[in-house]
């Protein structure tokens, strides 16, 4: 690849950027980017015959760091749990990368990053991106990291359509995939959840057509109850019901008003509110319509069954939950089910929570072995190999 | 323990019957121990199903390609005569409808090996006549309303069903309940009395006949030359 680029570091932002200029990245949408940046940060080092690196893909409002502090929440990163020295994911062994997202809010180009022909952030100009798009990108910054070929692509939701178009797209720059809680394509129901979560920010008068930080305005409301709508999706009856019940906040009786009355009104409250401080609206728009595009049941069958570039060596892992209504087990079997009638490599699990799909990010000792036992015992196999 | 050695005993069977650099998808694979010596000894490329969940992660997290499913729901799912050998142990007693999948295995794969506790065993025939209840055995040790087999059956039946479904027995093999080990002629029907395990080696008579049948034929094709 051509050296048009080079890597900064960004204090505030604790991480690194790699930043490409005069290049010609075109996009689903037929917009050729010619420049752009990746937020990225990496754990672990790199071994000498460069084999042993992970990229983990985040979800919708995710960001680069997975583990460590978050030095904008000053929060444990999304995924520390998993990821880190002598976690299920060890940096000790791996080197892992993480980075934001095209069109993400954290250091990445994206709809809040200024746009240098205006002088003022791109909000609604910035380009459609597509999931395809947001590979497509993380490939620049692979190959600017110069690693040929990644041991694995991880992500979860949103995360597992990246590493499922990694394997359509790049099958040789990747060994091992760890798809969970994803799908072939978004579903109408969770197209029809993120379009009511749309429209509660684009009715925000604040949203102001999506110019709105020039403005000094932010369309918190709307961000906020899209948000709500969101985390309701992300957990299940059951584990609300477990969590909250229909128990009172701080009240012994009802208000017969519409104060929170509820636990688990006061929760959504908190979430969404929370929400409004770390992430873009804007880019909840990109990123929900990035998802929404995403149908790879043709392109992956294709893949599968007429490779135009070899891929039989692609090892997968597809993990689904029991209560996950939002990639709920049949979807993700779908992908299970084309690989086995191609007699490809495929492993397949379904975990019994009631966690639902947030599942992938909470406490879940099967996950962690699942996915510690298959990143460590084949890569025990590659080593023995070369 | 015993139980341990007898499915070693077992698997070392197993193995004998498959050529070298086989692919073999074993259904019912647990933990993966069988795949593990395939792989080992005879360089065997292996899939595995297993319906238990926390099994399926242990041979996941051991390294094998295995997919947590059920053999009467997930078959479906393989094309035609994509391995060379399908191995189904110790399982086709517990299966709703034996005959079913006994004919996917030998849909997906070219040669099936199959092992059932024979129901026909002296002990079982003996235990049925003068207790008048359903026998329970080291074997078979369940009760009757809490047993996972619901069709027992005997090496008799396994060979008229073979017979009836135009399957043909390539070897066929009774472990005695003291581990002893002989081949099955059809002619002696003391094997039956016997044989407390059976392995069998089996493969279609007239495979084309059941090619055609399948609309997924030319998928089946394909993945043989993408494989």
């Amino acid at each position: 690849m051509n050296k048009s680029f080079y890597i900064s570091e960004n204090l505030k932002l604790e991480c690194s950027i790699a930043n490409f200029t005069n290049v010609s990245c075109k996009l689903d949408s037929n917009f050729e980017l010619n420049e752009f940046k990746i937020a990225y940060k990496t754990f672990g080092n790199l071994n000498e015959k460069k084999n042993n690196a992970i990229l983990i893909c985040h979800a919708l409002t995710g960001d680069q760091y997975v583990t460590g502090i978050n030095p904008i929440t000053k929060k444990d990163g999304w995924w520390s749990r998993m990821v880190g020295p002598n976690k299920p994911i060890d940096t000790n062994k791996f080197f892992v990368i993480c980075s934001n997202v095209i069109g993400g809010c954290s250091g990445s180009s994206g709809p809040k990053e200024i746009d240098k022909k205006s002088g003022i952030p791109s909000g609604g100009n910035f380009p459609s991106i597509t999931i395809k798009d947001i590979v497509k990108v993380q490939s620049y910054l692979i190959d600017a990291l110069l690693i040929n070929k990644l041991f694995a692509v991880v992500g979860g939701s949103m995360g597992a359509m990246q590493a499922l178009q990694w394997s359509i797209d790049f099958p040789e720059k990747i060994n091992n995939v760890i798809h969970i809680a994803g799908a072939l394509k978004h579903s109408a129901q969770n197209i029809a959840f993120h379009e009511v979560g749309r429209q509660a920010i684009m009715n925000d008068t604040n949203w102001n057509e999506g110019e709105y930080i020039t403005k000094d305005l932010i369309p918190e409301r709307g961000l906020a109850v899209a948000r709500m709508i969101a985390h309701i999706t992300y957990l299940s009856d059951d584990a609300m019901h477990r969590k909250f019940g229909r128990k009172l906040q701080s009240r012994d009786i009802i208000s017969f008003g519409f104060d929170a009355d509820f636990q688990i009104e006061s929760y959504l409250r908190y979430q969404g509110r929370s929400f409004v401080d770390r992430f873009d609206a804007n880019s909840y728009l990109y990123l929900t319509r990035a998802m929404d595009y995403f149908d790879t049941v043709k392109t992956f069958s294709n893949s599968i069954e007429f490779p135009n570039t070899p891929n039989q060596h692609i090892n997968y892992l597809i993990i689904s939950f029991t209560s996950d209504w939002l990639f709920p087990t049949p979807e993700n079997k779908e992908i299970v089910k084309k690989l086995n009638y191609f007699n490809r490599k495929v492993s397949f699990t379904e975990i019994e929570t009631d966690k639902g799909h947030d599942s992938f990010l909470l406490d879940e000792p099967d996950l962690d072995l699942t996915i510690n036992g298959f990143l460590e015992s084949n890569f025990n196999k590659v080593q023995l190999y070369e | 323990m015993n139980n341990e050695i007898s499915i070693r005993k077992d698997w070392k069977l197993i193995e004998s019957l498959i050529n070298k650099k086989s692919k073999v998808l074993d259904i019912g694979c647990g933990e993966g121990g069988l795949i593990a010596q395939l792989e080992k000894n005879i360089q065997a490329k292996t899939n595995g199903i297993e319906v238990n969940a926390e099994l399926t992660r242990k041979a996941i997290a051991n390294g094998f390609n295995v997919v947590q499913g059920n053999a009467e729901e997930d078959l479906f799912q393989y094309s035609n005569q994509s391995f060379d050998y399908v191995i189904l142990s110790q399982t086709l007693q517990a299966m709703i409808k034996p005959k079913d999948v006994l004919l996917e295995l030998l849909r997906i794969g070219g040669k099936a090996i199959v092992s059932f506790p024979n129901f026909g065993h002296w002990r079982i025939r003996l235990q049925l006549l003068l207790t008048g209840k359903m026998p329970i055995t080291k074997g078979l040790p369940y009760t009757w309303y809490e047993t996972p087999n619901i069709h027992f059956f005997t090496i008799k039946d396994f060979q008229n069903l073979c017979k009836a479904s135009n399957i043909i027995i390539e070897k066929s093999i009774a472990l005695t309940s003291k581990g002893r080990r002989y081949e099955i002629s059809s002619g002696i029907s003391g094997a039956n009395l016997f044989t407390s395990e059976a392995i069998f080696l089996l493969s279609y008579q007239n495979f084309q006949s059941i090619k055609i049948q399948s609309k997924q034929k030319s998928f089946a094709n394909n993945s043989a030359v993408a494989g």
